[in-house]
């Protein structure tokens, strides 16, 4: 840090970390209860990095929210409980009853999946413990729809997007001031790119579910995906079959339910391999998504509207 | 170098070295943009062409592309990179870019955030959003049409906004075959302009989004154009930050850190300047000194913090600071003030109130604003000054401002950190104006409060009263008088001293001036409200009898007034109930037309929606409701 020659203009990470931290330091400044919502993708651990940054030597002061959707991979809920432990934050996992009760899982039961334990529950999740301003580490370059998004982007009582009646957005003065029943979706990262992320995770050293590198993995195909078999009883139980079971060298660009996130085979074992794949790869990040595809070229526009994330 | 040949090359590195490609891109700097233009201008093409030739665009997308380049694209069976940056369903369909969207692309020498900016006048909101973070605005036109009116909003914007990279983009250029002539006629046009309303430089150059010409690498359809492609030039412009951090040192406090008694620090983004620890610095508006004795982050202490950071900084004294200070070096800091020039963008649906009380956002700061009549607005067509009586949606004008606070601010044109501001409104929290702070008036300087040696306590104390202000509120005809009436009277028979001001009455002196219009309307209610104040400070109990129909006035009253002395007294009575009634022939003059902007007939009246005391006057006597407000005033007394 003792580079001044360095420090006179800053480097695009340098100022997009001063962003995300300004805005997090607001949103305490300002909301009465705030939350931040983890995912334990590799964007939630950079979000609760920069966290731990901005309050610094203070804890971030707000709890880590986990909308679990009881199909997330064994690593992340290791990796979820390991990053509570180190941050000293409160970590709150909401499972949406009725999706238990239901017994939603992904292959039954398709978008209605994404609705019930994640839309729904993440509503549930904020009216239960009235939080009235949520951190998400959405990215504008992840979906055509989040390019338009604001970063502090209200939500009305049934927790709607109307895209069309966004609050103008002037300098980096936000206007955090909610009607009643409002709460806002904060987005501390808008202005990040994948690569950005990467980059960070590098240059900080950031934590993140070894998923994200390639090793053998017991996979099956479905659906002409190829998916990783992370727990072949429940598996079994939901498909009516035993899938067939393949071991290969696979890793995830984005991490999702498993049977949600595709996998792609890579030999990509260290970081610097990860982001060399990821820059010379040919296929998007969502790709392996499934979410985005569902209403046709608008999917993510509807879902939002409807309250997801 | 053409820049297929800069892509492979960068390729190449990935793949042969990644180590030594992600050290170059660690340190790549950061440059906003905005592209302007009107509708068919091609500003989506060009930043989808931008985004292709700097293959940020993915297989799949780019598989996604063709298809819909098919399906409902615009240009025939070639790829409508417009496609890729229409992101709302509603646009695909409009086939127009209708809001601010924001899209992400590197080079080797930088990262590019680029807002989207449409074209049409009821989106200026927009626009000035998106140019608020801009360091350079890429004014786009369509060489078969050359310079326009929206061609001469945009610029007038983004010059307004203080953005002064601007480069002047003449697209199309393929349209024209690529004439010389046309370029230099369209140069000249805008030279013309641009010099009018004070835009010192621009870089203007030929090109070709759909063909790609001039983008990247250099066109050999434009053998006569010598001047930089358009990526040369963004990699190579100056950024706002790097003019930012030669400024003095400021940096607004937004969050006081305290983990333990041991650590108190003040974190904020420094706005301008650098700083170091030893440095002396000026707290404002307490103007206090001190000097920093640490600049804290997660990362380890800095040596340094410069324009740009987010740090913690610690001081060698506890002197007060909290969020909305401003820490300044302490040889020149900012100036304190509460009323200002300022230039207003209004951006809501809902014209300005001159006289409403906003909050004032500015950096960390939070005030109550008023505004004044604006002194004119400018027509952005024609750059005409207009005289007006308020500012509608998308206008701009110039206006004074007074603030309930002293504000810590510098001009704009010299820091746009401590001189841009939005105002809310209090009722319906939107941002309604985007203003930029022209400078300070030299009354707030020079007038001063007189200190007073008998105090609002030792008034109070003679009197043995709590001071307190009944503040009624209803429609014509619903028994405000009547029962304010009551009231006073079983007051005075307690020995209480009070004071009745009625809005008939007050109107025949104090407000003689003051019509009917909204704009009266707010005023009337102002003045009536500080007689109030200074009446509670002589001790007096004060009951007011005024229709006062908006919301956000009785809310300004109430702000006022000090804590737990304002009651409002709502005297709910049906408009049916009181155009029945109709004591002074009012209601049937307002139905026949004679009368405009009666409340409850064609203007609106706004129910208090948690008053302190709340009369049904259909299931009462105006004897009971007097009752009834006497005793909720005496027993919180």
């Amino acid at each position: 840090m003792a580079d001044l020659h360095a420090k006179s203009t800053l480097t695009h990470i340098q100022r997009l970390e001063a962003e995300a931290i300004h805005i997090m330091r607001e949103v305490v400044a300002e909301a009465t209860n705030p939350v931040m919502l983890y995912s334990v993708g590799k964007d939630s651990a950079v979000m609760l990095h920069l966290a731990r940054k901005a309050f610094y030597p203070s804890q971030p002061p707000f709890p880590l929210l986990h909308v679990d959707t009881t199909w997330k991979f064994k690593a992340m809920y290791e990796l979820r409980e390991r990053m509570a432990k180190e941050s000293g934050m409160e970590l709150l996992v909401y499972q949406n009853p009725e999706a238990a009760e239901r017994g939603i899982n992904p292959f039954d039961h398709g978008p209605l999946h994404t609705d019930m334990w994640k839309t729904e529950g993440l509503k549930q999740a904020l009216d239960k413990w009235g939080f009235d301003a949520a951190f998400g580490g959405a990215r504008r370059d992840e979906e055509k729809s989040r390019a338009k998004e604001r970063i502090f982007s209200f939500r009305t009582a049934s927790h709607g997007w109307d895209p069309k009646n966004q609050r103008p957005e002037l300098w980096n003065i936000y206007n955090a001031r909610k009607n009643k029943g409002e709460s806002i979706r904060v987005f501390p990262i808008s202005n990040w790119t994948e690569l950005d992320i990467w980059q960070y995770i590098r240059l900080n050293d950031v934590p993140i579910v070894p998923l994200y590198f390639a090793a053998k993995r017991p996979t099956f195909e479905w659906e002409g995906g190829l998916f990783m078999a992370d727990d072949l009883p429940r598996l079994e139980k939901v498909l009516g079959y035993r899938p067939e079971i393949k071991e290969r060298s696979i890793r995830f660009r984005t991490l999702g339910c498993f049977p949600l996130t595709g996998a792609v085979e890579s030999a990509a074992t260290t970081l610097n391999e990860v982001i060399q794949e990821t820059l010379l790869t040919t296929t998007s990040e969502r790709q392996g998504r499934v979410i985005d595809k569902d209403a046709g070229g608008a999917g993510m526009e509807v879902k939002k509207q409807q309250g997801y994330f | 170098m053409s820049g297929t040949d800069v892509i492979y090359q960068t390729e190449a590195l990935i793949a042969e070295d990644i180590e030594a490609y992600l050290d170059l891109h660690q340190h790549k700097s950061m440059l906003r943009f905005i592209t302007c233009g009107s509708v068919d201008d091609g500003k989506s093409t060009l930043i989808g062409r931008l985004l292709y030739d700097s293959k940020m665009i993915f297989e799949d997308q780019l598989a996604a592309l063709e298809n819909d380049s098919k399906k409902v694209g615009t240009q025939g069976q070639e790829i409508d990179f417009a496609l890729l940056v229409d992101g709302l369903a509603a646009e695909r369909e409009q086939g127009i870019t209708i809001d601010v969207a924001y899209r992400f692309f590197s080079t080797e020498k930088r990262k590019f955030i680029v807002a989207d900016c449409p074209g049409h006048e009821q989106y200026t909101r927009n626009m000035v959003t998106g140019a608020s973070t801009a360091d350079l605005a890429v004014i786009l036109i369509d060489a078969r049409k050359g310079v326009l009116t929206q061609t001469r909003r945009h610029s007038y914007l983004c010059h307004l906004i203080g953005i002064r990279n601007l480069v002047l983009a003449v697209n199309k250029m393929d349209l024209v075959g690529y004439s010389q002539d046309v370029d230099d006629k369209i140069i000249a046009d805008y030279a013309e302009f641009a010099k009018s309303i004070g835009i010192e430089t621009f870089t203007a150059m030929p090109i070709s989004g759909f063909k790609g010409d001039n983008i990247t690498a250099p066109s050999e359809n434009t053998p006569w154009y010598r001047g930089p492609t358009l990526v040369d030039h963004l990699e190579t412009v100056e950024v706002n930050s790097a003019r930012d951090a030669q400024k003095p040192f400021r940096m607004p406090v937004q969050w006081v850190n305290r983990p333990n008694l041991d650590f108190r620090g003040f974190s904020g983004l420094v706005a301008t300047g650098t700083v170091k620890p030893g440095d002396e610095v000026r707290v404002l508006p307490s103007g206090k000194t001190s000097k920093v004795t640490r600049i804290v982050t997660l990362d380890g202490d800095l040596e340094e913090a410069v324009a740009g950071e987010s740090v913690t900084v610690c001081f060698a004294d506890e002197i007060d600071c909290s969020r909305g200070s401003v820490i300044a070096v302490a040889a020149n800091p900012p100036q304190v003030a509460d009323q200002f020039e300022t230039t207003l963008v209004w951006l809501n649906d809902e014209a300005m109130h001159v006289g409403r009380s906003y909050w004032l956002k500015l950096g960390a700061q939070m005030v109550s604003a008023t505004v004044q009549q604006p002194k004119y607005a400018v027509n952005v067509n024609t750059m005409e000054r207009i005289a007006v009586k308020t500012l509608d949606l998308n206008a701009i004008g110039v206006a004074e401002i007074t603030t309930d606070k002293a504000v810590v601010f510098e001009a704009y044109a010299d820091n746009r950190a401590l001189g841009g501001f939005i105002l809310i409104d209090k009722m319906t929290n939107a941002t309604v104006a985007a203003g930029m702070l022209n400078f300070s008036l030299r009354r707030s300087q020079n007038v001063h409060w007189q200190a007073l040696d008998i105090s609002r306590e030792a008034h109070s104390a003679l009197k043995n009263q709590q001071p307190a202000v009944l503040w009624f509120t209803g429609l014509s005809g619903s028994g405000k008088s009547t029962i304010a009436n009551l009231v006073e009277k079983k007051l005075h028979r307690m020995n209480r001293h009070t004071f009745l001001l009625d809005g008939d009455n007050v109107r025949h002196g104090l407000n003689k001036d003051l019509g009917f219009t909204e704009a009266d309307r707010i005023e009337n209610i102002r003045r009536v409200a500080e007689v109030a104040k200074l009446m509670t400070d002589a001790g007096l109990i004060v009951i007011t009898a005024f229709i006062s129909p908006f919301r956000a006035e009785r809310e300004m009253v109430r702000g006022l007034i000090a804590d737990g002395e304002f009651l409002e007294v709502f005297i709910d009575t049906p408009l049916s109930v009181a155009e029945e009634r109709d004591v002074k022939g009012l209601y049937k003059k307002a139905r026949s037309g004679q009368l405009k902007n009666f409340t409850g007939i064609d203007s609106p009246y706004e129910a208090p929606i948690n008053p302190e005391i709340h009369i049904d006057t259909t299931v009462m006597t105006p004897e009971e409701a007097a009752n009834v407000i006497v005793d909720k005033l005496l027993g919180d007394a």
